[in-house]
């Protein structure tokens, strides 16, 4: 090719969110970002609400799980904030949330070959979005949330309580709606952490040969599981999302008085 | 006359396909300053639609594979009329070739031992086809695209070459223009190699890319060069057929090497009625035969839906005109109820996403509907087998455009081994004779002038031709005259409308500027489709038999005599074209004794 | 075995259609309608044919195979990138005007061609293919299928930078490309990096000169691919993990330190 420098300006050429796309471009963003700000929204504010009964009986809800309230009862704020970091610095640095929030919030892009907002861009070079290289810590402990979900979903078909809200109920193994709905929301995040690329990254993607030995072998095959359920992390991530704040509300309501869990205990 | 844009080179490699990135890495690290020049971007060329595969005996799948039988399919496969010389060399050279695309990065499917996998095709007695899935030809030119970038050879793309030069009777360069300006430029060059692929686009349904014009052909032959062996063309048996505007685009012989069978509106595999006698002791005769073959090649025959590409092609044509066709005038390729889909999808995943996306039918579901399209020009640049050098001093050919490696019919899977193999030999006969050369030829300017002259001639021409309407014309008549079965009052006829539609292309006239213009392009292609065109009516006229890719109606048997012959092509000094019988390169008594040990 | 159904095909239903084409250079341009009778089957690439051959014989527009495999015919087709052999007229609304522009992220030349020379020159500054020493005296290597098959995906690539043209890193931002490869680059990359038979470490090269950090993984490459690529989430994530471990993750230094193992 002749080496001539051309400058031109087709008539597409630059600017904010123009394109020639005739396509309804803007509506996967736009839902998105609605989405995220509803759930995202309400597990803000249940964080916040310790005051607002939050456990039941064999049932805590998984925004205040693992339970510190008992230690922390004297904290000025509430005990889910001690917590909350793991579970947000994991989706906030989520390779697939970023692709949402980046495009449905930061407008960068907001659809692609729509023009993006900003003049200057740098992408994840420079602070504070340079952070997101740490997302492989917050995976590691999101890993040991994993386990205190299972422990929390696995302790809901033991209740304790012999009297819970001045009715006598049957105490030790049982199952009751709750169960389910805990046993699902572990189950989901446990998938949502086994589909992280970073997971990926950590059982075998790293490696350069698959075939060299019997642990790469192994390793291997564990990296072709955990790739097939990448390629549906945005469904993990959202069914997960979806599934926490429902687990929320209907242990709050159910704690509250609201609506009654069906169960083998008798009660609630 | 204003000076034009000149650089200096050892050799100039004109084409980026494999051959000529092939030869432009051998010239360069043998340390003659190289060029490559092509009329695409770097890595369009027309390579990168091979799909098939490498033919090369290395033997992974079937140890009892060597060159010897190789060298026996090849001959046999292009009936007796090829080059043994090159055909020993190609089959000789070719695993080492695929090894070397290896260290260059190549990723070809592997065998359960971690070896090359190789697969079944079309006149090959072994599974030999050196392979990625059905992209084959992508992975090649990537990866000697890639080599020749670290090596850092000058590349100048969409810039084509219009006539060479000579200082005396040798080779003293070239001149052309950039696509993209319109600028012209001039290379002085102590050899060229010439490796433009070949002339599809002489005829109207093909499976070649634009590109196909017959550059390097008429290069050469305007030159001084001979060609030989024009009169055959291949029509590869599958190209798609419908809808109309995919038509000729090729359906890999891969699907019917893994699996897929010929099948007429009667639902019959018709080709077990066509086995021709000169191949019927290595054909399957039963179906049941045939199905066993494909896993078992010791002790089976050959499926007939694999004999080679002529005998195929002209089946389909037959089994068409005797109303059994399919509903757009095709046959049915059926691997759908033989193989399962993930199967089909693993195996063939180019060819299930073209149809599925240009033509809506599911392969793992649907048979396809397939026809010959023009696919490949067995005949070109007569060269010497061991340096690729041409009948002019510093000239060389190698790949499509080079001819006698092939002879009457090419096998499947040879063409991208030939590419490697005489692509590597001629930058070795290129950088050779360059290096060796004492005084640089001289470029002398009134030749130039004269080139720069001759392009801009359909500038402001005040003709009222549209070159696109010629193209089209010719296309029309090379495919209903000098098509796949031709008669001599037919071929007669296409000379004639040759003749007028030179006549036309005289006066194209185009439009616009001279930067990024594809009007003037093509009246400047025209020049070379005409040229091929003559040369392949001339020479289909003359051949009075049937054989590979020349099919006679008014003479339909395999004439002996004539197999003793080559037909080769110069032009006269009135510019007019000579024809004359020249004799075949005959077979050392080693080599005969290879072919005459069948089964 | 069943017969596919293509009676929408049949002919007798050619229909007019109009192109709205980008004409121009570098000195500006215009949109140029052109009217034309369009065959049904026929792909975007066909009608343009149809213009060059009968109203603008010098439309500038690149293509080569017309078969989805040489990635030459690039182009934005109502705004979106595609390739335009590959996209049939039957995917379109033509009761309007369909707009076809050359793609954005290139300097244009003429009408729907683009200088991509960033692209060959991004290629060029690649550390090279390093292969270990052959395994066989015939110069053959060993490699397992299933050693080979990240790289194999990488290698369908047919080089027609809709990728790179998509990435709204250079397309929005132009004086990003001395700081960043794009996509395609990190394909070819990736390859390399997951290559059996390669001795070569580019992690540094992709951190620094391919500038992997400009890409904030919003996967329009992806979606654009022709060829399917899953770019981003097995070539550019990847890599994106190979740097954290060598820049971003202490243990892993630590661990290597300790192992001996760099």
């Amino acid at each position: 090719m002749a080496q001539v420098d051309r400058a031109v300006s087709p008539p597409h050429r630059l600017g904010f969110l123009r394109t020639l796309r005739t396509d309804a471009w803007w509506f996967e963003p736009a839902a998105i970002g609605i989405g995220l700000s509803v759930f995202l929204g309400y597990l803000t504010v249940s964080a916040f609400l310790d005051g607002w009964a939050y456990e039941i009986g064999p049932y805590l809800t998984p925004v205040f799980e693992p339970k510190l309230a008992g230690s922390f009862d004297a904290w000025y704020f509430s005990p889910a904030l001690l917590i909350l970091w793991v579970p947000v610095g994991f989706r906030a640095t989520c390779y697939y949330y970023r692709r949402a929030y980046y495009r449905s919030y930061l407008l960068s892009p907001p659809g692609c070959a729509v023009g993006d907002a900003g003049k200057k861009y740098s992408g994840e070079s420079t602070f504070p979005l340079v952070m997101q290289n740490l997302h492989r810590f917050f995976m590691y402990a999101a890993l040991v949330f994993v386990v205190l979900l299972w422990i929390g979903a696995i302790r809901s078909f033991y209740n304790t309580e012999s009297i819970i809200d001045g009715v006598a109920v049957e105490t030790g193994w049982g199952i009751g709606l709750g169960s389910i709905v805990l046993v699902i929301n572990a189950t989901l995040l446990m998938m949502y952490s086994f589909s992280c690329h970073s997971f990926r990254h950590l059982v075998g993607g790293g490696s350069s040969c698959f075939s060299c030995s019997a642990v790469s072998r192994a390793r291997k095959r564990i990296w072709d599981r955990v790739s097939a359920w990448n390629e549906s992390h945005r469904t993990w991530a959202w069914a997960s999302l979806i599934w926490i704040v429902f687990t929320d509300v209907y242990i709050r309501l159910v704690a509250n008085g609201h609506i009654t869990d069906p169960n083998t205990w008798g009660g609630f | 006359m204003a000076e034009i844009e000149t650089h200096e080179y050892d050799v100039v490699v004109i084409g980026a396909g494999g051959a000529g990135l092939r030869a432009a890495i051998e010239a360069s690290a043998l340390g003659a300053r190289t060029a490559l020049v092509c009329k695409s971007l770097l890595g369009k060329a027309h390579t990168v639609m091979a799909e098939g595969g490498i033919a090369a005996a290395m033997g992974n799948v079937y140890a009892e594979d060597n060159w010897q039988v190789h060298f026996r399919d090849t001959m046999r496969g292009g009936k007796m009329l090829g080059n043994c010389r090159m055909a020993q060399i190609h089959a000789q050279e070719a695993p080492a070739r695929v090894h070397e695309l290896e260290s260059w990065g190549a990723l070809f499917d592997r065998t359960d031992d971690g070896r090359i996998q190789q697969r079944a095709f079309g006149g090959h007695r072994y599974d030999r086809l050196a392979h990625v899935g059905d992209r084959t030809g992508l992975e090649m030119i990537r990866t000697l695209q890639q080599h020749a970038v670290q090596e850092g050879i000058d590349v100048y793309m969409e810039c084509t070459i219009s006539r060479l030069l000579k200082d005396g009777d040798r080779i003293s360069g070239a001149v052309g223009y950039w696509r993209e300006s319109g600028e012209y430029v001039a290379f002085k060059a102590k050899a060229v190699v010439l490796a433009t692929g070949g002339t599809g686009k002489a005829f109207r349904i093909n499976s070649n890319s634009w590109e196909y014009t017959g550059d390097g052909h008429s290069l050469a032959y305007w030159a001084g060069a001979e060609l030989i062996d024009m009169e055959f063309i291949q029509f590869h048996p599958t190209g798609m057929v419908w809808p109309p505007s995919v038509r000729g685009i090729l359906v890999t012989e891969g699907v019917r090497g893994d699996g897929g069978t010929l099948t007429n509106s009667d639902g019959k595999r018709f080709m077990f009625g066509y086995i021709s006698d000169y191949f019927r002791a290595e054909t399957a005769e039963t179906e049941e035969e045939a199905d066993r073959w494909y896993d078992d090649k010791l002790n089976n025959r050959r499926t007939p839906d694999l004999l080679p590409r002529d005998e195929v092609a002209r089946a389909i044509v037959a089994e068409v005109k005797a109303g059994r066709g399919s509903p757009h005038g095709g046959v049915f390729l059926d691997i759908a109820s033989r193989r399962p889909a993930d199967y089909i999808k693993r195996a063939l995943p180019s060819m299930y996403h073209q149809f599925k996306q240009l033509a809506d039918v599911d392969i793992t579901a649907a048979a396809m509907e397939v026809g010959p399209t023009m696919h490949y020009t067995m005949g070109g640049v007569r060269v010497e087998p061991d340096t690729g050098a041409a009948t002019v001093p510093g000239l060389f050919a190698a790949g499509e455009c080079a001819g006698g490696m092939h002879g009457a019919n090419r096998l499947g899977g040879n063409s991208l081994s030939d590419l490697l193999v005489f692509g590597r030999r001629a930058g070795i006969g290129a950088a050779e004779y360059a290096l060796g050369l004492g005084s640089p030829p001289a470029l002398a300017d009134a030749d130039v002038a004269s080139v720069t002259t001759e392009m801009d001639a359909n500038f402001g021409s005040d003709g009222d031709e549209n070159p696109y309407t010629i193209q089209s014309d010719l296309q029309d008549a090379m495919h209903t005259l000098v098509g796949i079965i031709r008669t001599g009052p037919e071929i007669e006829e296409a000379l004639g409308k040759i003749a007028d539609l030179k006549g036309r292309a005289a006066k194209a006239s185009v439009t616009g500027s001279k930067a990024y213009n594809p009007g003037w392009h093509l009246a400047m292609d025209l020049r070379s489709l005409l040229t091929v065109s003559e040369a392949i009516a001339r020479s289909a006229a003359e051949r009075t038999e049937s054989r590979g890719g020349h099919t006679r109606d008014d003479y339909q048997e395999t004439d002996p005599e004539w197999g003793k012959w080559n037909l080769s092509l110069s032009q006269n000094a009135d510019g007019s074209m000579k024809l004359e019988k020249t004799p075949l390169l005959e077979i050392p008594a080693d080599l005969a004794a290879l072919i005459e040990e069948a089964g | 075995m069943t017969q596919a159904d293509t009676s929408h095909l049949e002919p007798g239903t050619s229909r007019t259609v109009t192109l709205r084409v980008f004409r121009g250079d570098a000195s500006g341009g215009e949109f140029v309608d052109y009217t034309v009778e369009m065959d049904e089957g026929q792909v975007v690439l066909d009608v343009l044919h149809t213009v060059q051959a009968t109203q603008a014989g010098d439309l500038a527009v690149r293509w080569n195979c017309k078969a989805g495999k040489c990635g030459s015919c690039s182009a934005e087709v109502n705004g979106k990138p595609c390739l335009m052999c590959m996209t049939r007229m039957n995917t379109l609304d033509v009761s309007k005007p369909i707009s076809v522009t050359p793609i954005k992220t290139f300097p244009l030349i003429k009408d729907l061609v683009t200088d991509v020379s960033f692209n060959y020159e991004g290629a060029k500054q690649i550390p090279a293919f390093a292969p270990r020493a052959p395994d066989a005296a015939d110069g053959s290597y060993r490699m397992m299928q299933q050693d080979i098959e990240r790289g194999q995906e990488f290698r369908k690539c047919i080089e027609c930078f809709l990728c790179q043209d998509v990435c709204h890193v250079i397309r929005d931002h132009p004086e990003n490309k001395p700081n960043f490869l794009g996509p395609r680059q990190f394909v070819r990359l990736a390859e390399l990096e997951m290559h059996p038979l390669d001795t070569a470490d580019r992690t540094e090269f992709i951190r620094e000169a391919g500038g992997i950090a400009y890409c904030n993984i919003t996967k329009c490459c992806t979606e654009v691919c022709p060829e399917s690529i899953h770019i981003t989430d097995n070539a550019i994530i990847p890599l994106k993990e190979r740097v954290v471990d060598k820049y971003y993750d202490p243990f892993r230094w630590i661990f290597g330190k300790l192992t001996g193992r760099d």
